[in-house]
């Protein structure tokens, strides 16, 4: 019997093995090898560093100029999670008040889908123009991008309560808040979850493209800004340096915001529950 | 026939009727009356209103005419005494058992010290003892249904409503909850109104069934059971089950005709 299962269990455990090592090994093997097609292609064809210059030379320029893509980085992520917290705290907000009266919900929504299918980088200058901050316009601009996701989000899971569980909660008497605290906002996690990881995603997305429309010289300038001035200066390895940092920061948040999902839902969501079949 | 129950009704559902908003006539003339201590099921096709009927009686929605009263209580309303178990465990997946079966006092702003030998006692009741901890999706179709009808117990409820609680569940597991359920009705005070479209489950748990007609649900027989309790499983192959059910059967077909 033992012997039996051991060699059923054995083959199984190989190949979950193996793919968990798949899984950070292709991806990897596929960079490195497009890094080399691209350092290749640089050589090859002799390609001017202004034109394309080579990953060597970006990362070159990525160490060396760190004392200036630093204080950007920080500037961008400021902004980033400034707005990311006004968007939880408004679009949570917002969609427990939808959640309260049907009619708020009908009257205000419209509104908050025309704010989300305007695209950003058209009603960032009017922004700009109106509000003499330029930080604050900036945090304007990554908050009206992030803030749908997490509004419509947690609406949906705020509206997506079991029916009968309500009903379970009607019998007992339960007040508004009780329902709200112990059975909408508990359904509405995965969901508002969700819409976190797309809403941190955007909130960089925002205050990048708000920065380059701002291109706001001087201090505080994030590294949207570091890209423009040095597309101007045909600095180009040093666009892609800025570049590598944006990327690399979304994907961090995306990580993060993961994370945070997994823990919250590990227990009991089945997005998270591992399931062995 | 059942004097004891007319005399001191629970619940009176006098000339109930229930129109949905779609225009569905799900209750017309409905009467019943359930006496204290009665394990009262409501048999009938699906379709022939008697969740509707169910519902009325916890108090969620309101009867289009007639009137549901509770003689025995002043004041007539006794929503509070009420436990509900319906056909899905219905709990809540992001709580423990602890948490779910707390869940009723919690509404009743019972601090959680204080209801906790309360969940143990009416979790021991039910065989879940150590499971305190234990979250929805990694207990079976069976004990996820043993939490549902502890969290309707843990109130110490007077009337305890059931919706085909186990419909969804294997002939084992069922056969093993309507043993445990039946001993609990009789080692408490409680009352029970379940509902069933099982003729054999409603003859083996209850003194009384009403056997209800569709379009519209109205009781159109009411019928006692008469076999002492306690009932066990050779009840079940005993000629007196037997008849019963054949009773019934008849009496449920007589419905579907009608």
């Amino acid at each position: 019997m033992s012997v039996a299962v051991e060699q059923a269990v054995r083959p199984r455990d190989r190949s979950e093995r193996i793919e968990r090592i798949a899984r950070t090994a292709l991806p990897i093997a596929i960079g490195v090898v497009s890094i080399v097609i691209w350092d290749l292609v640089v050589r090859l064809n002799d390609l001017p560093h202004y034109i394309l210059p080579a990953p060597g030379l970006v990362a070159k320029s990525l160490w060396n100029d760190w004392g200036t893509l630093y204080p950007a980085l920080l500037v961008t992520l400021r902004i980033t999670f400034l707005a990311l917290a006004v968007a939880v705290i408004g679009g949570v907000g917002l969609a427990i008040l939808f959640a309260q009266s049907k009619w708020i919900e009908i009257s205000f929504f419209p509104y908050a889908v025309i704010l989300q299918v305007t695209p950003i980088i058209a009603v960032a200058p009017l922004i700009l123009i109106y509000v003499e901050n330029t930080h604050i316009a900036l945090l304007i601009c990554a908050w009206i991008v992030a803030f749908f996701p997490i509004l419509s989000n947690t609406t949906l899971g705020l509206n997506s309560a079991d029916h009968n569980l309500i009903n379970l909660f009607q019998l007992y008497g339960a007040t508004r808040w009780q329902v709200l605290r112990y059975l909408r906002i508990p359904s509405a996690m995965p969901y508002f979850l969700g819409g976190l990881r797309i809403a941190g995603g955007l909130s960089l997305i925002g205050s990048v493209v708000a920065e380059f429309t701002a291109g706001s010289a001087g201090q505080g300038s994030g590294l949207a800004f570091r890209i423009l001035e040095a597309g101007y200066r045909l600095n180009i390895p040093r666009m892609f340096a800025a570049l590598i940092l944006i990327s690399a920061t979304g994907i961090v948040i995306f990580l993060f915001f993961t994370a945070v999902s997994h823990l919250i839902l590990r227990k009991w969501h089945e997005s998270a529950v591992r399931r062995e079949n | 026939m059942l004097q004891d129950a007319t005399a001191r009704p629970l619940v009176r559902l006098s000339h109930v009727d229930k129109l949905f908003g779609n225009g569905t006539l799900a209750l017309k003339d409905m009467n019943l009356d359930v006496g204290e201590h009665e394990f009262v099921s409501l048999l009938g096709p699906s379709g022939c209103g008697k969740s509707t009927a169910l519902r009325l009686v916890a108090g969620l929605g309101e009867a289009t005419a007639g009137t549901i009263e509770w003689p025995s209580r002043a004041g007539g309303k006794g929503l509070r005494d009420i436990g509900f178990v319906f056909q899905e465990p219905t709990l809540m997946p992001w709580a423990t058992v602890f948490d779910n079966v707390y869940l009723p006092l919690r509404l009743q702003l019972v601090a959680r010290g204080k209801a906790a030998d309360e969940v143990a006692a009416v979790l021991a009741k039910v065989g879940l003892t150590g499971f305190e901890g234990a979250y929805p999706r990694e207990l079976s179709g069976g004990m996820k249904m043993r939490v549902s009808i502890a969290r309707a117990l843990v109130t110490k409820p007077r009337l305890l409503l059931m919706d085909e609680p186990f419909a969804a569940l294997d002939e084992i597991t069922r056969f093993k909850l309507n043993n445990d359920l039946l001993e609990l009705w009789r080692s408490q005070s409680w009352t029970v109104i379940f509902v069933t479209h099982s003729v054999y489950e409603s003859v083996y748990l209850s003194n009384r069934i009403a056997v209800m007609a569709a379009r519209p649900g109205r009781v159109v027989a009411d019928l006692r059971i008469g076999a002492p309790y306690p009932r066990d499983d050779e009840f079940r192959t005993s000629t007196v089950y037997n008849d019963y059910c054949r009773q019934v059967s008849r009496s449920l077909g007589e419905a579907m005709r009608a």
